[in-house]
């Protein structure tokens, strides 16, 4: 066919990225659950119940035998205080063979990217064969404390041996001891919340609202299509158990621009430039992917996806350069790589915000930047706009902050496939100020 | 030495170095037009109007700046393009930092003075009353005149930088707001408010002039983007007050702000004259008992504000502009201005630049002095290493060093993860592991000169050739404790006051054979720490302990002749010192005391007697050692800020009781034996080379002695008060005490010819 005939073409003309003595490791499959706004249908379900979700689905894409996986990782933000290893809960609860190690990983917004990471490590270390790496993130129930007074008078309150101890410490208890605390999406080194600082991005990089709200239409557009025509085949669906039947994303809304002009900024008022249309939305969701040798995955009779190849992790000043990771992973991977902007056919950014997109295209396309900022010479360049993002992004399709980079990668992985390419680009920022960047090459079909 | 007790009155100086003056002659502009220090670019209907001093680092309101800014003015009112102005610096880091001191100084009447501030009041009225609004755009300090124009705009948009602040600092220069600031601000952030920002002079921050109704609208700092972080944070200032110009031009923005309900209960309890009247009286009341009524401009601004309030506007603004004429011909003014201005002075390294700078300090002796040092260096991008002797005493000095932080934390002025990041700079050792690498080595042990010995032989055996080793301490001579070291080129004195983080002034003693560059470096060091410097020359008790001691041995022959300690310590406290002599004897140590007068008294002898050793010396031994020990000339209990004579003291007086002589025993001859001994002594130092000048001299006194500022210091005050009087006081006292009071050969020369002065 004509696509064949496309790929071979370009498997002539572009070269494989293996090298020598590095084993070839190679994506199988990918899944997630539909992701959905925080507080909708997953609303009454626990986070390991969402990461059951997504490895059933896995083990049912790939009939991988239960007993066929080395080790499990899953990456999460917001723990529950109850699973706080999801990791092994979920895999003894989607049925995997309890002689499967798990464990749980976090870094903020790149959580799954190091779950993946975590597993190329144990391949290329010769420890493992088969692993499943994925991420979750439940926002519909996060935990909320008591305050640290409350809590040491309760703690107190176990110890106390008499009575009169016991009444005294409940005596100690105050009104203002009673109000809860809340998790914020805010650094604890500059404790500015993250939309702050992406407005604050924006404005250093000079972003106008106009930029911000076209991008933001762009992503759910875009997503609304690929929705639309299947394109999104990495979704399973989900039974929820005392509700509906899951299939389909819930946090795509195409809009207009006057209706999203009609916001007001979220976080700096009143001149602010982010909005919630132009932001990320909580949400709910789980992914998995099925990393393994290459050998071992022929040999198990699967068809490959993609090579994961180099990846890097980058890090910067979390106040004033939270966001930036992308534009810090991706020349930075790229030279590992070999590779320049050029050679990338599909890009995958993560898009917290569609400010922080922008100014990251703006920061990788300026010589400034580069020379004051990240020791180079001259600029990689933006990404050309009509590799980017196509099926939508996070910023559309919602971004559960543990399981955003396994979505990533099977986009990638996928797109290579649909449209054709030889090489793939994830990009991604996170809280702290790191970011994550890998090359995916396509798997010859 | 302690200096605990001078800190509240002193700290009103911090702010000073805002407070900006040109010594720089401006170049005449040329006939032609061409404006450089305002101009203004038109965007859309807005007029951009960009400040910017070229000939100094800071903009202030210089007759230039006013005449430019008029000009313009004038254009952008006729300028039928122009709905809306917004007021800019484009100086990075600085909105204006004043009116130019030099200004107010060239003057020589009060009516010129008067005039000036009455110029500034009508040009600000022009900008208050003009048809198209003004946003003022802030980003770095708004002072003083700056603060009086941006608050005559009708909009004020601030970036919440550390650099911003807002404030009124006039009052520390002994003057007040002349320039509308009295009648603005009460009726901006009421009348308490307007009182406390005036009468203390005290920076306001961005976040809190916003809750205090000063500013509008707040600018966040932007990080690094498409330009460097500080000009995209101006352009983006920039961008904002357009936005909120055109904003006001189409009503989007409404100038009369919705009040809240405590704001309606506020302007109602304001509006009675009898409230009124009550905080008049208290502000009064209060500013008195501060001032000892030495400081005339505190009251100057209540009675101008009050004018305002109740005669109406064209009173207020009169009042305003006469007291200001008034306070700028006062001796006080004059003399807090040379304080501002000697304190500039001592904030340059006239060494030069250190050949290498000190990048690795450690301290030795992990005390409230070692530790203090510590606290005021590791903030500064300097590893410091904290080395004691023992786990308990270093356990102690790092819990101060966190405290110290762990307060700014709770005050908010820094975040717990930049306490934790400064304090990762600090290591707590107990050995010499890492001296190899030190630059520097400042020495806090016991104040025993074998004991400094030990030490500097220990640390010599570690450090590298180029490290410094510098001794704090308050009356060893430098030479003597050098005398150990093997490279006395590399060793200096460095001399902190204590509480280190709170006392602004470091004396930096230099022997004969300390080397100029090891003096640049300890100079260099010091300015980091935020320190005020004078750097003097070596001898028993270098400069300020010298001074303090014929002092406090006259306070002790007052004791013995029957003063009471509360009288004393008000008799002082009268004079303009901001602690009693019998309270700084306590705050100092009677034993430290003692050991201090028994040292200088050997190497100075008998002039520097006066009051009885053995005082002291029965007073330590009876465990009154002052407020460390809980009693000393009063007694001290933990938690009360009031305290009462010692009552055990009484017998030690009694038994060194002296009858004092009628003649120069009143309560101005106990003030003026007191102060002249220290002010002989002082001058005895310049004439002696100890100091490098008189403007040394009076920082030292005024910032580590508690001299009183309004006074200007001990030279100053021989220039205001006149050295033929002071010696003809002085010789009243010397017939009856001796040489204590024989006036020196550098203060006869200035009584023999009153033209000569310390001060130009």
């Amino acid at each position: 066919s004509q696509r064949m005939l496309k790929q071979t073409l370009f498997n002539l003309l572009k070269k494989t990225l293996a090298k020598p003595g590095v084993k070839n490791i190679v994506l199988v499959e990918g899944v997630r659950t539909p992701f959905l706004l925080s507080g909708t249908t997953y609303a009454d379900l626990m986070p390991h119940d969402l990461a059951r979700a997504a490895l059933q689905g896995l083990l049912h894409k790939t009939s991988l035998p239960k007993d066929a996986v080395d080790y499990i990782i899953y990456g999460t933000v917001i723990q529950e205080v109850k699973t706080s290893n999801v990791a092994r809960e979920a895999s003894l609860g989607a049925g995997f063979s309890d002689k499967i190690p798990s464990h749980t990983v976090t870094m903020a917004c790149i959580s799954s990217n190091v779950a993946m990471t975590t597993g190329v490590g144990l391949i290329t270390a010769g420890q493992c064969d088969t692993i499943v790496a994925g991420g979750v993130e439940f926002m519909s129930d996060v935990p909320i404390r008591h305050s640290r007074k409350m809590r040491k008078t309760m703690l107190a309150l176990n110890r106390a041996k008499t009575l009169g101890q016991r009444l005294s410490l409940i005596g100690s208890i105050r009104m203002a001891h009673l109000t809860p605390e809340l998790p914020a999406v805010a650094e604890f080194s500059t404790a500015e919340t993250m939309g702050h600082s992406a407005d604050r991005l924006a404005a250093a990089f000079g972003v106008t609202r106009l930029e911000q709200d076209e991008f933001a239409l762009r992503s759910h557009t875009l997503a609304k299509q690929a929705q639309d025509a299947g394109l999104l085949s990495d979704v399973i669906s989900f039974k929820v158990p005392g509700r509906d039947t899951v299939a389909k994303d819930n946090g795509i809304r195409p809009s207009s621009m006057e209706q999203l002009a009609k916001l007001k900024p979220a976080f700096i008022k009143p001149h602010g430039t982010v909005t919630a249309a132009n932001s990320s939305f909580l949400t709910d969701g789980a992914s998995a992917v099925l990393i393994m040798s290459e050998e071992k995955a022929l040999a198990m009779g699967y068809k490959p996806k993609a090579y994961l190849r180099d990846f890097v992790f980058v890090s910067q000043d979390p106040k004033d350069q939270l966001l930036l990771g992308p534009a810090y992973g991706t020349p930075k991977v790229l030279a590992r790589a070999g590779l320049t902007m050029d050679d990338i056919d599909v890009f995958e950014f993560h898009e917290a915000f569609a400010g922080q997109i922008m100014a990251n295209l703006k920061a990788l396309d300026s010589d400034w930047f580069a020379q004051t900022y990240m020791g180079r010479k001259v600029k990689v360049g933006a990404p050309a706009m009509e590799k980017f993002n196509l099926w939508g992004g996070s910023l559309s399709l919602g971004h559960p902050f543990g399981a955003t980079g396994c979505r990533l990668v099977t986009t990638v992985a996928h797109r290579l496939l649909k449209e054709g390419g030889q090489y793939g680009l994830v990009a991604a920022c996170a809280a702290g100020g790191q970011g994550h960047a890998m090359v995916i090459e396509a798997y010859p079909q | 030495l302690n200096g605990s007790y001078l800190t509240p009155r002193l700290r009103i100086n911090k702010v000073l170095p805002y407070f900006t003056s040109h010594t720089e002659t401006h170049v005449s502009p040329k006939i032609d037009s061409s404006r450089t220090h305002v101009n203004y670019e038109v965007k859309e209907d807005v007029a951009v109007i960009r400040m910017n001093d070229p000939t100094s680092k800071v903009n202030t309101l210089s007759v230039q700046m006013q005449n430019e800014m008029i000009e313009v003015f004038n254009e952008v009112l006729a300028n039928d393009a122009v709905q809306s102005a917004v007021l800019i610096s484009s100086k990075p880091g600085c909105f204006i930092a004043g009116a130019d001191i030099n200004m107010i100084q060239a003057c020589n009447t009060s009516e010129e003075v008067t005039k000036l501030s009455q110029e500034g009041q009508k040009m600000f009225a022009r900008i208050e009353k003009s048809p198209k609004p003004i946003v003022a755009a802030i980003n770095g300090p708004c002072l003083g005149g700056g603060l009086e124009f941006a608050i005559a705009c009708q909009y004020r948009v601030a970036t919440k930088s550390k650099k911003t602040v807002l404030g009124t600092p006039e009052v520390m220069l002994g003057l007040l707001p002349g320039a509308g600031g009295t009648q603005r601000l009460p009726k901006m952030v009421g009348i308490p408010g307007a009182f406390d920002m005036m009468l203390t002079g005290r920076n306001i921050r961005a976040d809190k002039a916003k809750k205090m109704g000063l500013v509008h609208q707040l600018v966040d700092p932007l990080g690094p983007g498409l330009k460097s972080p500080e000009e995209r944070t101006i352009e983006y200032l920039e961008e904002v007050a357009i936005q909120c110009a055109k904003g006001i031009v189409n009503k989007k923005i409404s100038l009369t702000k919705e009040k809240g309900m405590m704001q309606k209960v506020q302007d109602y309890v304001m509006g009675i004259e009898f409230v009124r009247q009550q905080i008049y009286k208290t502000v009064t009341a209060k500013v008195m008992k501060m001032s000892k009524g030495l400081y005339p401009a505190p009251l100057k601004i209540i009675e101008s504000v009050k004018a305002g309030l109740e005669q109406g506007p064209d009173s207020g603004y009169l009042a305003e502009a006469q007291n200001f004429g008034k306070l700028a011909m006062t001796s006080e003014s004059n003399a807090l201005i040379g304080l501002y201005h000697g304190q500039v002075a001592c904030k340059k390294n006239r060494f030069g630049v250190p050949e290498r700078p000190v990048k690795n300090l450690a301290i030795l002796g992990a005390g409230l002095m070692g530790a203090g040092i510590a606290q005021v260096t590791v903030d500064k991008g300097i590893h410091t290493v904290l080395k004691d002797t023992t786990v308990e005493g270093l356990s102690r000095g790092q819990q101060q060093v966190y405290k110290g932080l762990n307060d700014k934390t709770k005050k908010k002025t820094i975040t717990s993860f930049e306490r934790d990041f400064t304090l990762a700079s600090l290591t707590g050792q107990l050995d010499y592991s890492g001296f190899e690498k030190a630059d520097m080595v400042i020495e806090a042990v016991f104040e025993d000169l074998n004991i400094k010995h030990r030490v500097i032989k220990e640390v010599e055996a570690v450090i590298p050739p180029h490290c410094i080793f510098a001794t704090n301490t308050s009356a060893l001579p430098i030479k003597d404790i050098a005398a150990a070291s093997i490279r006395p080129e590399k060793v200096i004195g460095m001399h902190y006051f204590s509480p280190v983080d709170k006392m602004q002034l470091l004396e930096i003693i230099t022997t004969d054979k300390t080397s100029k560059d090891t003096t640049a470096s300890a100079v260099a060091v010091g300015l980091k720490q935020g320190k005020v410097i004078i750097v003097v020359g070596d001898g028993p008790g270098f400069y300020t302990t010298r001074c303090l001691a014929p002092m406090l041995a006259e306070a002790v022959r007052l004791l013995q002749e029957g003063v009471d300690p509360k009288k004393l310590d008000a008799l002082t406290t009268g004079f303009g010192f901001p602690v009693g002599a019998a309270t700084l004897a306590d705050e100092v140590g009677i034993d430290v005391a003692a050991h201090v007068a028994e040292d200088l008294g050997k190497a100075f002898g008998s002039r520097f007697g006066g009051g009885n050793v053995e005082v002291l010396k029965t007073m330590v031994e009876k465990g009154f050692k002052g407020r460390k020990s809980g009693k000393g000339c009063y007694v001290y209990t933990p938690g009360l800020k009031s305290k009462d004579v010692n009552p055990d003291i009484e017998d030690v007086l009694e038994k060194y009781k002296l009858t004092p002589n009628p003649l120069v025993s009143s309560d101005s001859d106990v003030q003026y034996r007191l102060v002249s001994r220290f002010v002989n002594e002082a001058v005895m130092c310049l004439q002696e080379g100890i100091l490098n000048g008189p403007v040394e001299g009076d920082i030292g006194a005024v910032f580590g002695l508690g001299f009183p500022p309004c006074l200007g210091g001990p030279f100053r005050f021989v220039d205001t008060f006149g050295a033929n009087k002071l010696v003809e006081k002085m010789r009243r006292y010397e017939e009856v005490y001796g040489n204590h009071f024989t006036p020196c050969q550098l203060l006869l020369d200035h009584a023999k010819d009153s033209s000569k002065r310390f001060h130009k």
